[in-house]
Parts: structure tokens; C-alpha cells; sequence
């Protein structure tokens, strides 16, 4: 071991009390970095994966149709009189081609063609409006995961089986096994057993979404081999954005990603991370100076053996050394009980709610870093003491 | 010996600034050659341990050079001087000044690890060596505030001889001892001279240690007053 080090190491063993408190300080202020890291990143995800859990990451919709100015007959010049124009229910042109690029993309991870359109569902003498979404079944649940959140009954769609949410069935008082009908615009109807009830987590989606079979969809919204929409998962969720600016802007058709649609939420969430980034630099900073004063207290008791060490022939550095030593050890160890205490905080927190609200996030990068970091603010901590260790004239400490 | 160990030159010593500054030492010519066993005395406040430090490479001189084996430490940086007070010099004090959380044999083993930046299994042996040859063998894992005054110092004398320096300065080793622990510990300091010639230059207040040593150097007021050697021939 060198000297530094094997001299910084008696110090702290023999400042034992000392050791002792600042090591815990460090700890607590550790075990609060981790613990609300932890809180705030399972917090965070576990929202993001709800939200996500309803919709696709991006949906891909043929162009807005542009509103045109209408004149006035005959009138003289007047100023342009500006509608916006109603939205027709339009294929996406081309879209088997669309699809198999957008298939290509390296940060697409599935695609699901859907048909989507206003309707009525019907029952006996109750009617309720609805959005009607036609799938393939088996592409669509892997953008989002209906079949897992039944509340009864089967997730199949079909020409002849529908899946509808839990108001609407309330609403329709339908049970799984009853019949529906699905009017839409242009007097087409078909009728449809309910074959599963979902729970979305939203009380709007319970109510409107209706799914059936992608072609009875086209057929009951006048749409015959074309789809309104191409719904995509990515791999990596916050690449949204920017792969749906590829594609809007490779494509020239509407690509909107949930972080777009969810721009509040993820507003809100940044500014969540901001303000516990704040708190966790605090701490931190609190935790510095803790070390920092304690090893300014620590130069000063030790300043009889640090002029013996420098008339024995130690060198300013290896003085400067044993104090960033400390620091960094103090940190090291501070924080090492501190992930520990941190970790045992989240385990205690899931345990007490269940596991019910979220989980927090717990990785060894957390752990890893937190350590580090404490280290580093150790060392960082003990700058100052050591300069002044270092500048300890040893006469003045001989002299007695 | 051509080259003297250490030489002094008009030394001044000034403490202070301006108005309020006191000359402690006023032209202090000395020489000190290898191998020789010189008592420094005189009256309380004339100097000696200021004089002491300055030989030591602790405090710097206001006028005035010092030369160590011909070199004059006027032109050596702080660094140099620390290394240069690691190979040359060894210290005894007054107060022990071991550190407490340091066993015996690493206060022992301290002037070399300093230097070396590591510790070794040669400054190991070394260690036990010079802890045997002080009359502490077996105590080398002890602590050295769980040792008695008298080992205390003798364990600082085992650490003054480990980088087996030239010179050794020892400020009154035996003032904070009884007669028979101060005898002891003096003997031991002409033990080492003895046999390895080291050269030894002791503040003592105790005339009668100083009438056991080869030379003895009176310091009066900051000056030198009296410069003689003793014991010729025995
Ligand atoms: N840092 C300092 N600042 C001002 N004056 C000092 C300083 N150190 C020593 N002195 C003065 O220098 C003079 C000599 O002091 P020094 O310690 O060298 O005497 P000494 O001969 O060793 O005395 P003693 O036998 O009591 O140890 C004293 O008058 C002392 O007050
Ligand atoms: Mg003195």
C-alpha cells in the first residue's frame, strides 16, 4: 500500500468517532440520492408505460386536407373567406408499399394497418357514438396490447365479432356473448357479437373504441381496400419524434408520435426531473461540504503529525495526497452504506405499497454511479483541507 | 575530512517585520564535520532551537548560508529541501513527536516510506533492527502512544538513525526524561556515533550530558560565545 494511503487510513481509523459520523452523513445524503432516483425513474416509467400502453408510439394518416378559399359570387374583391374544410375519410395511397418501407426502418419494431371512423353502436333502444377500428388482430396487439386487459371474454375481431370497452357495454348494458349493431354514415349496418370487454384505463376509450375485422371495417366506413391510418411501435420510445419526422418528411403524409400528442406529459415529467435533478445536487453539495469541514477540522488536529511527517521528508504532495485520500474514502465508504440504505428504502417502499402503484427503478448503473460520484465529491471535498495540510510549515508545528 | 558536513556562514536569523522585527541570531559561523559529537548549550531563549531548525532545512535563514556537504541550500526549492532533509538529516525532539496511530516499527520505517512513497520489507528489517539496537525488540507492532515516555523517545531516536543520515539533531532528547531514562538515551546516541558514525549535535540543558560530549558550543544572545572541545583523548 503506499504511504498516502496507509497514512490516510490510520488517520481515519483513529479519528474513529469522527470516521463514523461523517461516513453516515455521507450515507443518508447517498441513501436520498437513491432512493428518489429510484422513486422518480420507476414513477416515470411506470407512467410513460401506461400512457403508451393505449396508443401507438406513431400513427401515420394520409395529408390534411388543405382548406381553400371560397369567393364570393360575384362580389368584388373581398378578402379571402377561409373555412377550414371537413375531413373525408381517405385512404392512405398506396399503403402495402408504405408499409413494407416503413417495415424496413431500423427504428420500427411493428406496424399495424387499421381502417378508423366514426359510427353508431346500437342496442334495443340505446345508441351510442363510437370510433370504429378495423385491425388485423394479430399485427395490432403488438402496438398495443388490448387482449391484456380484458375484463371479459375473448379478444377476437372479426366480420361477425366485435371487442368493446366497458362504458360502452354498461352503456349498451351488452355482456359478452350479446349483440350489437354498428350503423355508420350511408345507412350501411352490420351486426356483431361481442366477443371481449376491455378495461383501457380510460374512461373516454371505454367508451368509444369499438374493434372489429379490418374488412368489415372498410366495408362499413366505404373504404374497400384502403386503410386511414398505419399505427408503428418503435424500439426505442423517445426516437419517436424524430422517426416520425423522417417519415412525414420521406412521405409527405401525417406522422404524429406520442410525444407530439403527449407533449404535456412530457413537459410536465421533464420538469419532475428537474426539480429532483436539483434536489439531488443539493444533497450532493450538502454532502461536500460535510466532508470538506470535516477535513478542515481534521488538518487542524492533525497538524503536529503533519509537520512530522514533512520534517521526516514527506513531500507537500504526498501530504496533499493522504487528505484527498480521506476525502475519497470517506465518500467511498459514505456511499457504499448509502446505496445500501437506499436500496433497502425502495425494497422497504415496494413492499409497504405492494408493488401496487410502481416499481421503482433499481439498476446496478444507479448504484454504480451514485458511488462514483460520492467518491468523486470526496475527493473534490478535500482539495481545500489538503492545500492547506500541504502548506503546513513544519516549524511552527515542531516549535510546540 | 576535506568537506565539511555542514557549514555555516554569517547566519542571521530575523523574526518579524519592520518595526517589530528581533534578530534571534546575529552571524553565526559554524562547522561541523563528519562524524562528530557536539552538545549545544546555552540559556533559554538564546537561539538554539531557532539554530536548530535552520541546520534542519525547516526554516530558511535571513542572511546568511548554509552549506551541506558544500552545497549552499539557499538555491534549493522547497522540494529539494524536503528531499534533501529525508537523505541528510535525522530529527530527535524534545516531545517525542511520533505519531499516534502508527505502530513502532512504521514510526520507524516513517523517513523511509516518506522518501520511498512505499513501504518495503527491507525498511522492515531495517525498522526491527534499529528497534532491537534501542532495546525495544518484540515491541515493534505496538503503538506508539501505548509506549512509555522513555521507549517513546528511543523509538525517535531509532527513527532519526533509519535513513542512516549523516547527521543527526537532537533538541534536548532527554529534557522530558528522568536521569536514568536521559542516561540511557544518551548513551545510545553516543552508541550510534560510535559505531556508525554518525554525527550527532544535541541541545541539552544538563551539563553534566553535555560534559560526555566531544565538543561543546555555547550560544549567548544569539551569538556564539563559546566553542570548545572536550573529552580529548578519552
Ligand atoms: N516564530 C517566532 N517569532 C518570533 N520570535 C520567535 C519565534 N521563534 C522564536 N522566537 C524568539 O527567538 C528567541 C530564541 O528562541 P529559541 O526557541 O530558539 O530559544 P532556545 O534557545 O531554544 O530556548 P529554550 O532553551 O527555552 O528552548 C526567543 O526570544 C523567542 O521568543
Ligand atoms: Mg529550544
Amino acid at each position: 500500500m503506499p504511504f498516502a494511503c496507509l497514512v490516510a487510513v490510520r488517520f481515519l481509523r483513529e479519528g474513529r468517532f469522527q470516521t463514523v459520523l461523517i461516513a453516515g452523513g455521507i450515507a443518508i445524503g447517498v441513501a436520498v440520492i437513491v432512493f428518489i432516483t429510484a422513486l422518480i425513474g420507476g414513477l416515470q416509467a411506470s407512467t410513460i408505460e401506461r400512457t403508451l400502453g393505449t396508443q401507438p408510439h406513431i400513427v401515420v394518416r394520409p395529408p390534411k386536407e388543405l382548406a381553400r378559399p371560397l369567393r364570393d359570387d360575384g362580389a368584388a374583391v373581398t378578402l379571402p373567406n377561409v373555412q377550414p374544410r371537413a375531413q373525408r375519410l381517405r385512404s392512405i395511397d398506396q399503403w402495402q408499399t408504405l408499409q413494407a418501407e416503413l417495415a424496413a426502418h431500423p427504428g420500427v419494431a411493428a406496424l399495424s394497418p387499421l381502417v378508423s371512423g366514426p359510427g353508431l353502436a346500437v342496442r334495443g333502444e340505446a345508441n351510442e357514438s363510437i370510433a370504429l377500428l378495423g385491425i388485423e388482430p394479430e399485427r395490432y396487439l403488438r402496438i398495443v396490447d388490448v387482449a391484456a386487459k380484458l375484463v371479459a371474454g375473448r379478444f377476437r375481431v372479426s366480420a361477425t365479432e366485435a371487442v368493446i370497452g366497458v362504458e360502452l357495454a354498461d352503456d349498451l348494458g351488452a355482456r359478452v356473448g350479446d349483440k350489437i349493431r354498428i350503423e355508420t354514415a350511408g345507412g350501411r349496418s352490420e351486426t356483431f357479437t361481442v366477443a371481449g370487454i376491455f378495461d383501457l384505463g380510460s374512461r373516454d376509450l371505454n367508451q368509444r373504441y369499438v374493434y372489429i375485422g379490418l374488412r368489415s371495417a372498410q366495408t362499413l366506413l366505404d373504404l374497400v381496400g384502403g386503410v386511414s391510418q398505419i399505427d408503428l411501435k418503435v424500439k426505442e420510445i423517445f426516437s419517436a419524434e424524430a422517426i416520425a419526422r423522417d417519415i412525414a418528411a420521406a412521405t409527405s403524409l401525417t406522422a404524429d408520435s406520442w410525444m407530439t400528442t403527449n407533449a404535456q406529459l412530457l413537459t410536465a415529467l421533464r420538469a419532475q426531473s428537474i426539480s429532483t435533478g436539483i434536489i439531488r445536487f443539493f444533497v450532493a453539495l450538502s454532502v461536500a461540504f460535510g466532508i470538506a469541514s470535516v477535513l478542515v477540522v481534521s488538518v487542524v488536529q492533525r497538524a503536529r503529525d503533519i509537520g512530522i511527517l514533512r520534517a521526516m521528508g514527506t513531500p507537500r504532495r504526498r501530504v496533499m495526497a493522504v487528505f484527498l485520500i480521506q476525502g475519497g474514502l470517506l465518500g467511498l465508504i459514505g456511499s457504499s452504506l448509502g446505496v445500501a440504505a437506499g436500496a433497502g428504502l425502495a425494497l422497504l417502499f415496494m413492499r409497504v405499497t405492494g408493488g401496487r402503484l410502481f416499481t421503482l427503478e433499481m439498476e446496478p448503473s444507479l448504484f454504480l454511479g451514485a458511488t462514483a460520484l460520492a467518491t468523486l465529491t470526496g475527493l473534490a471535498a478535500a482539495t481545500a483541507p489538503a492545500l492547506r495540510a500541504a502548506r503546513l510549515d513544519p516549524v511552527t508545528v515542531i516549535r510546540g | 575530512m576535506a568537506e565539511p558536513l555542514l557549514q555555516l556562514e554569517a547566519v542571521r536569523k530575523r523574526y518579524g517585520q519592520g518595526e517589530l522585527a528581533t534578530e534571534v541570531l546575529h552571524g553565526i559561523d559554524l562547522r561541523l564535520d563528519h562524524g562528530e559529537f557536539a552538545a549545544l548549550i546555552g540559556p533559554s531563549g538564546s537561539g538554539k532551537s531557532t539554530l536548530l531548525n535552520l541546520i534542519g532545512l525547516l526554516d530558511r535563514p535571513s542572511a546568511g548560508r548554509i552549506l551541506i556537504q558544500g552545497r549552499d541550500t539557499a538555491a534549493l526549492d522547497e522540494a529539494a529541501l524536503t528531499a534533501l532533509r529525508g537523505r541528510i538529516l535525522g530529527f530527535v525532539f524534545q516531545f517525542h513527536y511520533l505519531i499516534d496511530a502508527f505502530s513502532a516499527e512504521e514510526n520507524v520505517m516513517m523517513p523511509l516510506m516518506a522518501a520511498r512513497g512505499r513501504p518495503t520489507p527491507d525498511m522492515r528489517r531495517t525498522a526491527a533492527e534499529l528497534l532491537a539496537a534501542v532495546g525495544l525488540a518484540g515491541l515493534e507492532k505496538r503503538p506508539a502512544n501505548k509506549l512509555s515516555g522513555g521507549q517513546q523517545q528511543r523509538v525517535a531516536i531509532a527513527r532519526a538513525l533509519a535513513a542512516n543520515p549523516p547527521l543527526v539533531l537532537a533538541d534536548e532528547p532527554t529534557g522530558n526524561l528522568d536521569t536514568a531514562s536521559a542516561d540511557e538515551v544518551f548513551a545510545l546516541l553516543r552508541r550510534f556515533n560510535a559505531e556508525r558514525g554518525t554525527a550527532f549535535l544535541v541541545v541539552t540543558h544538563d551539563p553534566r550530558l553535555a560534559a560526555r560530549c566531544d565538543r561543546i558550543i555555547r550560544l549567548v544572545d544569539g551569538r556564539i560565545v563559546e566553542d570548545r572541545r572536550v573529552n580529548q583523548g578519552s
